[in-house]
Formats: structure tokens, C-alpha cells, sequence
């Protein structure tokens, strides 16, 4: 019997058809269809400017927006050759770690209700909350920020802001525990969870499966500690993997990653860098607004960039950074003008996937929601 | 930060291991060679790409076993008109290399690398659906994220950001 799953099924987290062949209630075949929140984004980046770009890379990945802000930016400042500055770096590693930990807080919350947890659900957007409140603070958006600009970030953390990310950090530890409580020893978690959708790390490596998925089958494999980004470099953290592969194993390594995630957000607070937080670069970088109004340089540039964007010399750039989802990687092509000739971005939820199949076959009908939840898609930035 | 001038020359890019993995098997294959920005470039001959992936992947000294991306770019008008890109990263040895394969617009197909990772499958249907490149050999070749009926290629360069075609 065929069997129809989606695209309006709650558990496909947006618009994911799975096509199910079974045999009773075992599963034969499956096969995902994607497609349904395809937006053109590639395309429509061709017909904007270099800085225009950055409010669209929020949307692809509407849950890590700041982690796709950082990958574009970095792939266009590659290009130029810009050199940014310490505090910029700092702060967007802070903010990237605080948005892992948003996106992991919705992914945790979501798998367990698919899964019929309901009380993490609502503990886990308790902290997410506070975490998007943060983010209005600092860039004036919940969720689509677009606070990373080409050249640096877009504004001075306002005042108050370190101490919220502080009082927020120094607890969140207690409430990872409190999940874990609720979950990690749970006989009916343990139940639906362990041994069940395993892939081997051979699989996931030949799939091309990334982060999470990939960790949990046992590859010690992280681009912010192996091909470090952003001043990643200068940051202690653990990479948790696990050798299950199977859904337990996905889990915990992501539960383990939010404590890591929190450790790093503490030691970008402590080692908070002074000065500024562009880089020193006129006719790239927009000029601050008080200069813009004294000085005729500084309006001659605003306008500039405002009205013709800036030259981008020609070239091409592929720029990966570990999102919560795994490898996310922007290949740039410049043709030496204003406008970038092809963005391509590399969607690591769209190789996570293709796992799947390799998950689910031989196994039921009820662990297909257990699976699609352990691989942590987003259909936006699958179908771009 | 002054950007370095690209190098090109085939001569001073020997050392480089996916290189001189792809010499030694076969000079006819590496049509081309760029080291731009630190990222290096080999453009492929295109009846030998497969080959060169599985070589890559397999040699101890490349090690390229996880292949990142895939995607195309459209150079129209030029000719030859298309150049397929592939990003292999090797996790052992935390490098990347990119290949590149050129296609002149009359005859739109090159090799599909399904059989060497499977993970190819979904990029390859997106460049199909998006730049109408055939890959043979692939299992599944239908469109991918546009509707199954959809006439034209929307990454196409010829194709209208806007309106009506």
C-alpha cells in the first residue's frame, strides 16, 4: 500500500510529502518530495546588490538566521579581502552560539511533541523566548535580524545587553538539566528513541550528511573546531559525538552541544574585545550616522552604496560554517560588479534528508515521525 | 588585507595532492588549474569526472571522501556555456578542493556521481531542475523543487527574474 504522508502533516515541521510504501506496518520504501516552499532565493539574489543579499539569507534558514547572515558575510568579505575587526568577531560568535541554542530549543521541543512529550515543548520556548527578546534588543527583530553586515556587524550592542546575555547564560545550564530530566532517562523516550532509525557513519558520510546527524554516528567532524571561521579558533569547547547512530544518539549529541554552546557564549562574554565593530573600509562599510551628517565624505559614500552598491572584484568563494543543522556553506561567484553573478547556498538539511530512506526502511510507520524529528529539518532552507 | 593575484600556472600547483593525484593518473584529464583566495580550483575533462571523484575519494593521500556541494553556473553568452562545480571536503584531512566541469550548451550532460556518493542525488535533480543538465547514470532524474510541469530552467541566466516568459 502506498501511503501519503504531508505536506500539512504537523510532524513534517512545514511542507515535507513523504510518500510511504508499507507492508503492514513496516516500511518498504520512502520517498521524501520536496519543493513546496520554494521561493526563488537563489535566483532573486542575482538581481539585488551585495548588501541586499543579507535580508534574504535570514529567510532561508528562518530558525539560525544570524548563522546564515555570518556564512554570507564572510563569503563576500573573502572576496574583498576584508580584514574585520576583534570585537565584530567576538560578537558574532556570541550571537551565533545564542542562536544554535534558539534553533536547538525549538528543535528539542518539537521532536519531543512529535514524539509526545508535551511538557518540553513548552520549557524549551520558555528559554527561546528570552532568547528572541534578546534579539529584538539588539537588532530590533525576533527572528529575522539581518544584525551581520559585509564588513562587520550592524550596530553597538545597546547598554544592558551583556548583563541579559549574563543573567541568561548563568542559568541556562539548570534548564538544560531540567530537559534532561524530563527526557534522558525516560523509559518511554528511551523506548522510541534508542535503536530506532540508525545509520552508520560510512551512510552518513557517502549521504552527505553534516552536523548532528553526522556526529551521532560517530564522526568527530566540526567546522568550528576543524576549519575554524570568525575567531572560532580562539574559543575551548567540547565536540559531543555519539556512536549509535541512531535516534538517542542524535539527541543527545545536540543537548550536549546546547551546554557547549552556553560555555562559549560565556567566554565570549568574559574576553569581549574593545573597538569597533566595522571594518575600516569606506565605500563598502555604510559610515556611522552622526558622521554621515557632518562630514561630506562620509554622505558622498552613504549614498554611494545606498544607490549603486560596490564593485566586488571578480573571483569566486565558497564559505562553510557549521549551522545548527550542519554544513552550510554560500558559494559566491563575483563578476566584478555590484550586483553577485550566482549565490548558491549549500543547505545541509537538504543532504540530511537524503538519509532517510537509509533511516526509515525495514522499520514503522511511527518511528518515520522519530526520524524526520532527529534530523532537525527546515523545509525553508531545503526548498531555498 | 590586499587580495594575491590568482595563480593559473599548472607548473606551480604540482605539489598540491588532489593535483598530483590527478596528473598521475591521467594529464589529459585536468584541463585547467586556478588557486584563487586560498580555495583551490581543477577544471575536469568531462567524459573523466567520475573517474577523477572515486580517485579522489579513494587515494590515501587525498582522502576527499565527503562531497559538500554541487551546483552550476551560467556563463551565457559565453560558450562554453555552463560549468558544473563540485566541493569535495576531505574530513581527515580538513581540506577542500572544488572541480569544475565545462559544457557547451549543444550537448548539456556529464556523468552522474550517484554512484560514488550517493548524497549526489538531490543536487544533481536541483541542477536538472533549475539548469536542465542531464546527469547520466543518475537513478532519478525528475525535477526537484519546481512542479513536474514546469516549462524553462529558472537559474537559467535567459530566464526573466520577473513577468511572463
Amino acid at each position: 500500500m502506498i501511503l501519503n504522508m504531508g505536506p500539512q502533516h504537523p510532524s513534517t515541521h512545514g511542507v515535507l510529502r513523504v510518500l510511504l510504501e508499507i507492508d503492514g506496518e513496516t516500511i518498504v520504501r520512502i520517498m521524501p518530495d520536496i519543493g513546496f516552499l520554494h521561493t526563488g532565493i537563489e535566483k532573486t539574489c542575482e538581481a539585488k546588490f551585495y548588501q541586499q543579499v543579507v535580508p534574504l539569507t535570514d529567510r532561508i534558514d528562518y530558525l539560525c538566521p544570524m548563522t546564515n547572515n555570518l556564512c554570507y558575510a564572510l563569503a563576500v568579505e573573502k572576496l574583498l579581502g576584508l580584514e574585520i575587526p576583534p570585537k565584530a568577531q567576538w560578537m558574532r560568535v556570541l550571537m551565533n552560539e545564542l542562536t544554535r541554542i534558539n534553533s536547538h530549543l525549538v528543535w528539542l521541543g518539537t521532536h519531543a511533541l512529535d514524539i509526545g512529550a508535551m511538557t518540553v515543548f513548552l520549557y524549551c520556548f520558555r528559554e527561546r523566548e528570552e532568547v528572541l527578546k534578546m534579539f529584538e534588543m539588539i537588532s530590533g527583530q525576533r527572528m529575522m535580524t539581518s544584525y551581520f553586515r559585509i564588513g562587520g556587524i550592524a550596530l553597538e550592542p545597546p547598554l544592558g545587553f551583556f548583563d541579559r546575555v549574563r543573567k541568561f547564560v548563568d542559568r541556562f545550564d539548570e534548564k538544560v538539566d531540567e530537559y534532561e530530566n524530563l527526557l534522558t532517562g525516560n523509559p518511554i523516550w528511551m523506548m522510541r528513541t534508542k535503536g530506532v532509525a540508525r545509520i552508520t557513519a560510512e551512510d552518513a558520510i557517502a549521504l552527505g550528511a553534516s552536523g548532528p546527524t553526522l556526529r551521532g554516528s560517530g564522526v568527530d567532524f566540526d567546522l568550528r573546531r576543524d576549519m575554524p571561521y570568525s575567531g572560532y579558533e580562539n574559543f575551548k569547547f567540547k565536540v559531543p559525538v555519539s556512536q549509535d547512530g541512531d535516534v538517542f544518539a542524535r539527541y543527545i549529541c545536540r543537548v550536549r552541544e546546547l551546554r557547549e554552546s552556553n560555555e562559549i557564549v560565556k567566554q565570549a562574554l568574559d574576553g569581549m574585545p574593545e573597538g569597533p565593530i566595522k571594518a575600516d573600509a569606506p565605500g563598502i562599510v555604510l559610515p556611522d550616522r552622526e558622521k554621515m551628517k557632518t562630514q561630506m565624505e562620509a554622505l558622498i559614500y552613504h549614498f554611494k552604496i545606498i544607490t549603486e552598491g560596490f564593485a566586488v572584484p571578480a573571483g569566486e568563494v565558497y564559505q562553510a560554517v557549521e549551522s545548527p543543522r550542519g554544513e552550510m556553506g554560500y558559494y559566491v561567484v563575483s563578476d566584478g560588479t555590484s550586483k553577485p553573478y550566482r549565490v548558491h547556498m549549500r543547505a545541509a538539511c537538504l543532504a540530511n534528508l537524503q538519509t532517510l530512506p537509509k533511516m526509515c526502511e525495514g522499520g514503522l510507520i511511527a518511528d518515520v515521525v522519530a526520524a524526520i524529528g532527529s534530523i532537525d529539518i527546515v523545509l525553508g532552507e531545503i526548498d531555498r | 588585507m590586499p587580495l594575491n593575484p590568482a595563480i593559473t600556472d599548472l607548473e606551480k600547483l604540482k605539489g598540491h595532492p588532489a593535483v598530483a593525484c590527478l596528473l598521475a593518473w591521467n594529464p589529459a584529464a585536468v584541463t585547467g588549474i586556478t588557486f584563487d583566495r586560498d580555495e583551490m580550483t581543477i577544471y575536469v575533462d568531462r567524459s573523466n569526472v567520475r573517474e577523477a571523484c572515486a580517485l579522489l575519494r579513494d587515494d590515501p593521500e587525498c582522502t576527499f571522501n565527503f562531497l559538500s556541494d554541487v551546483t552550476c553556473v551560467d556563463l551565457y553568452p559565453a560558450e562554453p556555456r555552463f560549468e558544473v562545480v563540485y566541493h569535495l571536503l576531505s574530513i581527515p584531512k580538513k581540506e577542500r578542493v572544488r572541480l569544475k566541469v565545462r559544457l557547451e550548451s549543444s550537448s548539456l550532460a556529464v556523468e552522474s556521481l550517484t554512484s560514488v556518493w550517493p548524497g549526489a542525488n538531490y543536487f544533481e535533480r536541483e541542477i536538472f531542475d533549475l539548469f536542465g543538465i542531464r546527469f547520466t547514470g543518475h537513478p532519478y532524474l525528475r525535477r526537484l523543487l519546481m512542479p513536474e510541469e514546469w516549462e524553462g530552467h529558472p537559474l537559467r541566466k535567459d530566464y526573466p527574474v520577473e513577468g511572463y516568459r
